[in-house]
This record gives C-alpha cells, structure tokens and sequence, in this order.
C-alpha cells in the first residue's frame, strides 16, 4: 500500500500536465489532493507497521524481475528508517502545497514539477533494489532544477545550475561505485538485502565507502561540499527550498546511511574519525556563518548545514543512540527547516519583496504579521533545541552517543549549539522586532493566509508531537538497529567493526 | 504513596494550561488572562502548602522525608530516559515559596501593567515562567529539571525582550539568553557525562538514582583527565550552568541589563525565583558535589570552587552597587551579590543553609522590587535614583515596606529575616576548615550591603522630589505602545492602587518573620531538612553571639557611613556629583564602569566571535566558492578547447577532406561535359601528342 504514495505524487502530475493551463485552482486542488493522499498512506503505513511489526523488520511492498539479464528487481520495501523518512516527506509536501498556494505563474506546471520531486523522494526512501533506488534518485534531481530556475529568485539560474551539477557529481560517484559493487559482490543483482550477506573484501570496502558515503553525502551538505545548499535555497522558490531542506537534503544522509554505511562496515570503521570531523566543522562552520549574513534565507541555508551536521556526527557515532538520534534529527531538522523557510519565502519575502536584514528592520514585522513573528519565534526555539521541540531530544541523543565515541567532539558539538543561539536570536530581532517608530507607516501587507496558517499549524504540531513523545517514531526507528537486525543490525553488532 | 505526592505535577501544569489557554485567547481578553493566570497560580499554591503540610508531619525514622514518583520517557535501545518528580523538604519548601511569590507578582501585575496594550501576552509569559519553573523545582530527574531551566530561560527572554521596541530591551534580552546558554552548555555536558557513567537521571530511584550511593561510588572511583575524579568533573560542569543562571562571576553580566524588563519580571524572575534556580541546582545535586574519592579527606574540590565563586562575587557585586544611578540596577548587583551569599552558603555549611537565606532573599528582594516598581509607577517611568528624591510623604506604604525590605537586606538584627539567615551562613564561612578569607570578605560584604542600600533609600525616599523637572523624552513608555494614553500625566509622586500595595504588605510581614525560622536558639529549618526534630535552646547562643555581634557591628557601620554621606539633606540637586564620587573620584568611575567587564567581553569574546564568523564567511564566499567557479570554469575551459579542437582540428580535417574531394570531382566533371566536338578535340590534341612521342621515340 506504501508504494501508492509514488505512483499517487506521478498520477498527479500526469493530471496536471494535461489540464488546460487557465485552471490555477484546479491545479492548486489536484496537488494538494494528491499530496494529502501521499501523506495519508504514509501514516497509515506507519501505523499499520507498528501496530503488526514484520519480525525481521522488514516490511516487503512488491518484488518483480525487471530486467532479467542484468538482475534488475522492482523491489520496494520499507523498514522503520524508511517509514520515519516517508512520513516527513508527506507531512513536508501537503505543507509545501499549502504554502505555494499563492504561485500564479504557470501554476500547473509548477505543481507537476513539485510531484514529480516528490514522487522521487518517495521512491527513493522506499527502494530496497539499489538500482531502482539510483533510478529515483536522478528523478529528483531534474524537477529540482526547473523549480528553481523558473520559479526562483536571486541568481536562479546560477543557483540551479549549482545544485544540479553537484547533484550530478555526487550521482556519478554512486554510480561508480554500485557498478564496482555488482561486480565484486557477483550476486547478478542490485538488491539490497543480497548485497548485506557479502563479506566484501577490506581492500575494496576502504576504498568503495568514501566514494559512496561522499557521493551520498554531498547531498546532506557535507562539508566541504556544502556550497550549493546556502545559494540553492536562497535562489528556490518557497515550496522547493522546504522540500530541498525538509527532504532532499535527507535522500543524501538516508543514502549514505543505508548504502555506503550498511554495505561496507569495514570502510567505515577506518573512515569514522575523518567523518566525524568533518561533520563537526560543518556544525560550526555553519553556524558561524550563519551568524554574519545579510540575507534572511542564508541564515536559514548555513543553519541547515549546522544541523546536517548532527546527523552526520550522529551516524559516525556508530552507537544505538547516536544513530537513532541522527535519524530522528533527519526527521526533526526535516521539519523545523521546512517551517523555518515557509515563514521567511512566503510569509515574509512574498509580501516585503526583500529578504534584507537591515531593510526588514525597518518595517516592524511583528506588528504588521504577527503570525508570522509568532511562528519563527516558535520555530526559532525548536531550531535552537529547546526542550518541548523535537530537536532537543534528536540533539541529545546525538550528543549522547558522541560523548560515548568521542567525548571531545561533543564540547565543540555544543559549542556549535550556542551560535545557534546567537544567530537565530539576531536574526529574528532584526527581522520581526525592529524599532523605527518614527518611519512613516509601510503600505499594508496582505494579511496572513488560512493555507499558510495550516501548513504552519500542520508543521508546530508535529514537531511539537515529536518533542513531548518520541518514542512514536524511536519504536519505528529503534527495531532497525538492533543488533539483529537483517541489515542495519551490523552497524550495531560490534565485532565486525 | 500520599495523594498528593502522587498528584504533584498539577503544581506546575494549571499554570501551564493557563498560559495555553491564554495563548490562544484574544488581546483584548484582560480580564479572563489575568483571572485565569493569578486563579491557577492560587490553586498551585494551596496544593504547594499542602504538601509542605505533608512533608511537615513527623516520619518514625529519623532520615529525610522523601517520596518520588517517576516514568519513562523515551527508551533507546535497553536504556530508558526517565522523568519524574520528588516531595522532599527542598522541593517542598521552594515549590510554596515560588507558588506564593509568583501568586503576589502576578496581582500586583495587575495593577503595574495595566496601561500596557499586550497585557494578555504578559501574563501568558507569567504562567509559562511560573509553569516552568515549578517543573524545575519538584523534578526527580536532571532531564526534568534542565527541560524546566531551559524553558525558564525561553520565558525570561521573551519577558526581558517584552518591551522590544526599546533597542536596549531587545538587546538585554539576547544578550541574557546567550549568556545563559554558555553556562548551559557546561550543564547539558554534564548531564550527557553524567547519564554516559552512571546510566540513569533521576536522582532518587530506590538505590538506583544518579545521587544515590551506588552511583555516586562509581562516580568518584573513576578519574579522568589530570587526575580529577569523575565526580569533580560533573560536578563543575553542572556548576557552569549555575553560575549562568544565578550571575555568579564572570556570567554575572546578563543579569542587570535584565532589568530592561518590566519590574513585575524583574521583581520574580530576576530577583526572587529564576536567578535563584541555580543555588537550588546546587542545592539538589549536592550529594554529587560532596562526594570525595575514598582516598581523599575532607571538603570536596567541588565545594570549595563553589564557596570561593560565591564570596568573590558577593564582594565584586557589592561594590558595583556602590555607584549605581539606577534604582533597579542598585538592586539587581544586590541581587547577585546575595546570589554569591547563598553559593557561599551551600559551600560552606550545606543545602540548608544556602537555602535558608535563599528563602528569606525571596521575599525581601520581592518586596524590594516591587517597592521600586512602584516608585517607577508613581513618579513617570523614573528609574534614575538623581532625580528621585523625598517620596516619603507621598507614597507612605510603599516607603514603609521599602524600609523593611531594606532593613532585612541590609541584614539589620534580630527582627529582620535577612540578618538571621545571613547570620548563618557568616557562622559556617567563620568554622570553614579550608580558608578563614571568605568569612572576612562576606564581612566586608555585609557592610558594603548596609552602605549602598542607605544610599538608595536616602537618595530616593529622603530631601526634596528632585523629578519633574526635564521634559518628557524618556517618559512613560507604557502609554506609548498603549492605544490611547491611559492618564493624564501627573506632576507629582502619587502612591500606587491597592492591587499593588497589598503585595508589598503581605511581603513585608514574610520578609520580617520568616528569619524566626532559623535562629541559634531554634533552627527549625536546619532540622526540618536534615530530618531531625527540632527544640528550642538557648544555650546554643553563647557559642553564636561573637559572630552576631561583629556582623552587627559591620552592619551598623555601613548604614552609618551611608548615613554619613548621604543623609539629612545632602542631596539637592539632580545634577550634583555623588558625595563618595567627590571622596574617591578614582575608585567610584570604575565603580560605576562595572569593572569594565562588559567592555572587555566586548573587546575579546563578541570581537573574536564576530572575527571567526566573518573569516568563515569570508573562506565560504572567496575560498569555496572560487573553488567551485575555478572547477566550473576549467571544465568551461576544457569545453571550449574542446569546441576548438572540434572546430579547427577534427572538423577542418574532415571539411578539409571533404572539400578536396569535391574539387576534385569537380575538375573531372568539367571535362565530361558531353560536347562532341570537346572529346573529339581532346582526341585530336592525344592523337597528334601520340604522334610526337612515337616519331621523336624513333620508333616509327
């Protein structure tokens, strides 16, 4: 039932594109309605998965022979990683609907090409045959372009062009390495789960893992190879810098997770440490950065790479609780970064026509949008990792198992979440509580939408659900690390490492 | 288990559905967001008192009365985080003290904000601190309580930053979030250190709790870098976030700037319960830092880091107060200098006797702040103690309530809380093994606490009102936000309404009978937290009485000298220099610069901060980025080295090729043009060239 949520996002836009083009509201309607069903058997998905958990946790959806000569398989599955990921990706896209209902340049298009992202996310969380998942993972990328160097702002085709190349880039590193893979690994498949049985040889596994890993991680904003996040998000157009943050930026961490990480434990035990670091410089570097920028969207992009960060550092933690928190990070940062570009590309710039610190000062938001005030400030603290959002408890878990792995990196781990402090606090001064009385009063802005005020409330809650109960999603994520567990369990074992 | 143990969490959860409700109610719902606010805050406090009650009745044994309750919040793995909460008699005794505290506030709020235009949203931000903050203090887990201390801080931030439009408030208010968060970090590492070790939070959990026996053995046996013990090294990583939150030196910085807030804030937040959140922290995790490695005798690191950390900020606030102008901030260097007090306390005489002071504190500084909010309600908005001056007859009840809470912070004796319980702790620093030092710094302490507090009330309550005067640039900064001014403005001091008078009364009868609590002769509250039954003796005051009376004598001496220099009518004009300034020109600039601690943060902390994020920055934005424009540019370049070999080498060899073949073809064409007499003068010209060659061959 799982796999109806790729073939939904596709359905919709097949009926988009062959609506006549004068029907915005037809347009508007058919996107949301397919994303709503998305997200409907998403969480029917996940509910059905934990209420009658499979015993190997491993939920099989459809498995038929694609191309027989080459071993190919039409093999979707899901585990609890997968379900975490597939729940965001529907709550983020009927979010992302509602806050582009205001897009009246070739409204229908811009709809098809959103559900065709979406349609390829989905496949993507939910492909067990790493051909297939490779497949889908180049179909996001093609809608991703033209959403930006259409409907963009800012250097959008600078922007787009940016984020295709290294998406490009990252591919081809996957690419080279699942070819070499199949041909070391002889099985005359892709998939997954025959893979997970292979011992490869160390040799190859050291060389293969950061090929992969990088490959993926590119994606996830992995420093040094994060520069198209900031630029690509500024230059997005509001729906797409949400699903870029909210969800593209995962397919690189679920990849590098679920591929190069579970295929080769070998390689990542002599990587761990470089990782690591690496994924530390980003927490920092991202939010130092984040500290000095002009342009309200950069903060948010720079802080994405801060927080990606977590979830790397999370992942080379190697521990139950630092993995398990790095995925709930995914899902968290998934939301709260969605939430956090909603309010500065739709509420904010899609009214003022300026995402300049210094002007936005000067307009005092919070009394002419006061939702908006209210929500970034709610946002801004979940962002920040205060407890009661579900930030704190994805962060703590990271920082857990850091201290456990390598307790140094977890001082500057911490040291990064205070200039998160300071940089969401000052931006969020300058943008919404500035003081300039004596200005003569700003033409009014348009008054805060019901679409906007849903996607908002639809984002609070769930993050806010998150923080007070955890364990909702730790129960779908917690079973795919066991020890013995088919395939993440050799993360977890010990020994081989 | 008692019902009401079993039911604590309602304490802090009808404030918090207060503030929800109150969240999502209109602006102009006044009335409802007040009721529900101080109606919640009153069921919280019966409850409190309840439980004090029941914490009260004698146990048979003799240990201390103690129920937990505790839950799973979220398991990872065969691990659990677990939260729950504990009646004891420190939870017990801060739970009333807050609950009533809070509850006096928030009427006098009433009164105190009741121009303002976002009156609902304050008391949203009231209920939530309140909720928060009594969350802290009955959790049985250190996740509890660090969710409540961050939350705590989320509420003070909003509060301070309430009047946002000021740029000074707005700026306070980060600049009190981020301080905080630095001490936090430490806290979050320790908890993160501490739960790595010993695997569980929650401090009392039948033998098993992280404060318990058992895993504080396992604490001390282990040593990590330097030799330091485990325990230590918690120890002082949870007392960063203390020293944050309560402003103890060098993060003492955030805590004046906080006085931007409404005084309301000022009064609970800043003065009476958050800021004392981190004694308490100390207070419940002392069985942490009284834990020595079995080889070691003696007091603990921990403590002694703790006790010198208190005094030495009870002594460096104080003489910031000195020079103070501001009626608020007079009070809120007080504030951290009696902080330091309670810190000392804890260090060198054990939870019941910083807590003690910590108790008596909240009232008179309650009392204090809201006596100068009402000042500032009555006088226009001033808070410059310059142009203050001779309110005493206007504003009776204020003056004598402010007297008392004066008298009691100045430590005056025998019927003033605050002399007993700094009494005590001036008693434990004088018996202290390790050092005689702090015992005279918190003399020195006590006797700049009675000068500076002369001052204030000279210059603000004695001669001549000195206001009025200026033009109203400055003034009133309620009725500007407000929709239409609220009242006329008035040229003289009036006294404030009964909503806010009546707290100040009910304050000032706690701030002079709670010190009976504790006295040589009956240390009721001593025994009470140590579990013992308690009896009057009168004996015990032979061994107590050179201390009290050298205190005394400190004490006296300050509020003589600052009658000296500032009583009678030595205070005239607004514009005239401060009488010490005249005495100590040098010492009294400093002074009033605050030591300069804020210029050189600025010159080194916010400077290198600023430094690191503009090289990073700049590294993303020329290094990386011309990284990625030269790789995109090579390849832009291959490209057309490329395009050119195409076009000139592979390309003009094939034209080239193709051109000559045509050429060719054409000059062959051009003689098969199909004209008879062509071929037949082509035969002609070869017959007769045959002709040639054959005869000149000689063959023919």
């Amino acid at each position: 039932m799982l796999a109806w949520t790729i073939y939904l996002s596709f359905f919709g836009m097949a009926v988009l594109m062959l609506l006549p083009a004068d029907r915005p509201r037809a347009a508007r309607m058919i996107a949301l309605g397919a994303t709503l069903a998305g997200l409907a058997f998403a969480v029917s998905g996940v509910l059905q998965y934990r209420n009658h958990p499979p015993a190997d946790t491993i939920l099989t959806i459809t498995q038929v022979t694609w191309l027989r000569s080459l071993g190919l398989q039409y093999f979707l599955a899901a585990d609890g990683i997968s379900l975490t990921l597939v729940l965001l990706t529907g709550i983020v896209a009927v979010a992302g609907t509602l806050f582009s209902w205001n897009v009246e340049h070739r409204t229908k298009e811009f709809f098809a090409f959103y559900l065709a992202l979406i349609g390829g996310v989905y496949g993507v969380f939910l492909s067990f045959d790493l051909f297939l998942l490779f497949v889908f993972y180049e179909i996001a990328i093609i809608p991703k372009y033209f959403l930006i160097a259409i409907w963009g702002s800012t250097r959008k085709e600078y922007g787009a062009m940016k984020l295709a190349l290294y998406s490009f880039i990252g591919s081809a590193m996957v690419l080279v390495g699942l070819i070499a893979t199949y041909v070391v690994a002889g099985t005359h498949s892709f998939n997954l789960l025959d893979w997970v049985q292979v011992p490869f040889p160390r040799s190859f596994q050291v060389w293969v893992f950061p090929l992969m890993f990088v490959g993926f991680a590119i994606l996830a904003g992995l420093w040094p190879f994060h520069t198209w996040a900031p630029t690509g998000h500024v230059a997005a157009p509001t729906a797409a810098s949400m699903l870029l943050a909210g969800v593209v930026m995962k397919l690189g961490a679920y990849g590098a997770l679920r591929v190069a990480m579970t295929l080769f434990p070998m390689g990542v035990a002599v990587w761990q440490d470089p990782i690591a670091i690496l994924a530390l410089i980003g927490i920092v570097y991202g939010a130092l950065v984040a500290l000095v920028q002009q342009d309200f969207k950069f903060v948010i992009g720079y802080s994405s790479v801060s927080h990606m960060g977590f979830v790397l550092l999370g992942l080379m933690t190697l521990q139950t609780v630092g993995l398990s928190g790095a995925v709930l990070q995914m899902f968290s940062h998934g939301i709260i970064a969605g939430l956090l570009f909603a309010v500065v590309g739709r509420m904010v710039y899609d009214r003022t026509h300026t995402r300049d610190l210094n002007a936005l000062e000067e307009m005092r938001l919070s009394k002419a949008l006061p939702f908006a005030a209210g929500t970034f400030v709610v946002a801004g603290a979940a962002s920040m990792g205060l407890p009661g959002f579900s930030g704190f408890v994805a962060e703590l878990q990271v920082l857990i198992g850091a201290w456990q792995a390598f307790p140094s990196y977890a001082v500057l781990a911490g040291v990064g979440i205070i200039i998160g402090v300071a940089y969401l606090l000052r931006a969020q001064q300058k943008a919404f509580f500035g003081d300039m009385p004596e200005k003569p009063a700003e033409p009014a802005l348009d008054p805060i939408t019901i679409p906007e005020r849903l996607g908002a409330l639809l984002l609070l809650a769930t993050t806010v659900a998150v923080g007070l109960y955890p364990q909702f999603l730790l129960d779908l994520i917690l079973p795919a690390f066991h020890p013995n567990a088919p395939l993440m369990g050799v993360l977890t074992r010990g020994g081989v490492l | 288990m008692p019902w009401i143990a079993q039911y604590l969490w309602l304490i802090p959860v009808l404030p918090l559905a207060a503030a929800a409700i109150i969240a999502i109610c209109r602006q102009r719902r006044r009335r409802l967001a007040a009721s529900l606010a101080i109606g919640s805050m009153a069921v919280s406090f019966l409850l409190a008192v309840a439980a004090l009650a029941l914490t009260l009745h004698p146990r048979t044994s003799e240990a201390v009365w103690r129920e937990t309750f505790s839950f799973s919040w979220f398991e990872f793995g065969a691990t659990a985080l677990q939260l729950g909460w504990v009646l004891d008699p420190l939870s017990a005794c801060m739970t009333v003290m807050v609950t009533l505290v809070s509850l006096l506030i928030f009427i006098f709020s009433v009164g105190y904000m009741q121009p303002d235009e976002n009156f609902t949203r304050f008391f949203g931000f009231l209920s939530l601190f309140a909720a928060a903050m009594l969350g802290l203090v009955i959790a049985n887990s250190l996740l509890l309580l660090f969710i409540g201390w961050e939350l705590v801080g989320l509420a003070s931030y909003l509060l301070i930053g309430f009047w946002y439009h000021k740029p000074s408030a707005a700026a306070a208010a980060k600049k009190a979030f981020i301080t905080t968060r630095i001490g936090d970090l430490g806290f979050l590492l320790g908890m993160v250190w501490w739960y790595a070790s010993s695997g569980t939070l929650l401090f009392y959990d039948g033998g098993n709790g992280c404060l318990e026996a058992s895993a504080l053995n396992l604490l001390t046996a282990q040593t990590t870098f330097g030799g330091m013990a485990v325990s230590t090294a918690i120890s002082l990583l949870i007392f960063c976030g203390a020293m944050g939150k309560s402003g103890q030196v060098p993060l003492h910085v955030w805590l004046p700037d906080a006085m931007e807030g409404p005084t309301p804030v000022s009064a609970l937040i800043h003065a009476a319960t958050m800021v004392a959140a981190g004694v308490f922290l100390v207070a419940r995790v002392y069985p942490l830092l009284d834990a020595n490695p079995a080889q070691l005798a003696g007091i603990s690191t921990a403590l002694k880091v703790i006790a010198w950390v208190g005094v030495i900020t009870a002594v460096f606030a104080a003489c910031i107060a000195v020079a103070q102008t501001d009626i608020k901030r007079i009070l809120a260097y007080s504030t951290i200098s009696q902080l330091g007090y309670m810190m000392l306390g804890i260090g060198v005489g054990g939870v019941a006797v910083g807590m003690f002071h910590l108790l008596t504190h909240a009232f008179f500084k309650a009392l204090l702040f809201l006596g100068a909010g009402s000042v500032i309600h009555g006088c226009q908005e001033e808070q410059d103690i310059r142009r203050l001056g001779g309110l005493k007859p206007y504003m009776p009840i204020t003056f004598a309530t402010y007297a008392i809470g004066m008298m009691a912070l100045a430590g005056v004796p025998v019927f003033f809380s605050g002399f007993w319980s700094k009494d005590e702790i001036l008693h434990q620093a004088m018996a202290w093994p390790v050092s005689r030092v702090p015992f005279y710094l918190g003399l020195i302490g006590a006797f700049l606490t009675a000068f500076y507090m002369t001052r204030q009330v000279c210059y603000v309550f004695g001669g001549a009102y000195r206001g009025g005067h200026r033009d109203n640039a400055a003034q009133n900064l309620k009725s500007k936000t407000s929709e239409e001014p609220s009242q006329p403005p008035q040229k003289h001091p009036h006294e404030s309404p009964w909503v806010m008078t009546a707290p100040l009364i009910v304050l000032a009868v706690g701030a002079l009978l709670l010190g009976f609590l504790g006295t040589p002769v009956w240390p009721w509250f001593h025994d009470y937290f140590n579990g013992r039954h308690s009896g009057v003796d009168f004996s015990r005051l032979r061994e107590a009485w050179p201390v009290m009376a050298i205190a005394t004598l400190f004490v006296v001496a300050g509020l003589g000298l600052g009658w000296r220099f500032y009583g009678g009518k030595r205070i005239v004009r607004a514009e005239q220099a401060d009488p010490l300034e005249a005495f100590l020109p040098g010492v009294f600039a400093v002074l009033r610069r605050k030591f300069l601690v804020d210029e050189g943060y600025e010159a080194t902390v916010i400077r290198g901060n600023a430094f690191a994020a503009a090289a990073m920055n700049w590294l993303d934005r020329h290094v990386w980025e011309t990284g990625v424009l030269a790789i995109g540019y090579l390849t832009l370049g291959l490209s057309w080295a490329s395009r050119l070999f195409d076009d000139y080498v592979v390309n003009l060899g094939f034209d080239t090729g193709c051109d000559r073949v045509r050429k060719s073809a054409k000059l062959l064409s051009s003689v098969q043009n199909g004209q008879i007499q062509s071929y037949l003068r082509i035969v002609a010209v070869a017959l007769a060239l045959l002709v040639l060659l054959l005869a000149w061959g000689g063959g023919l």
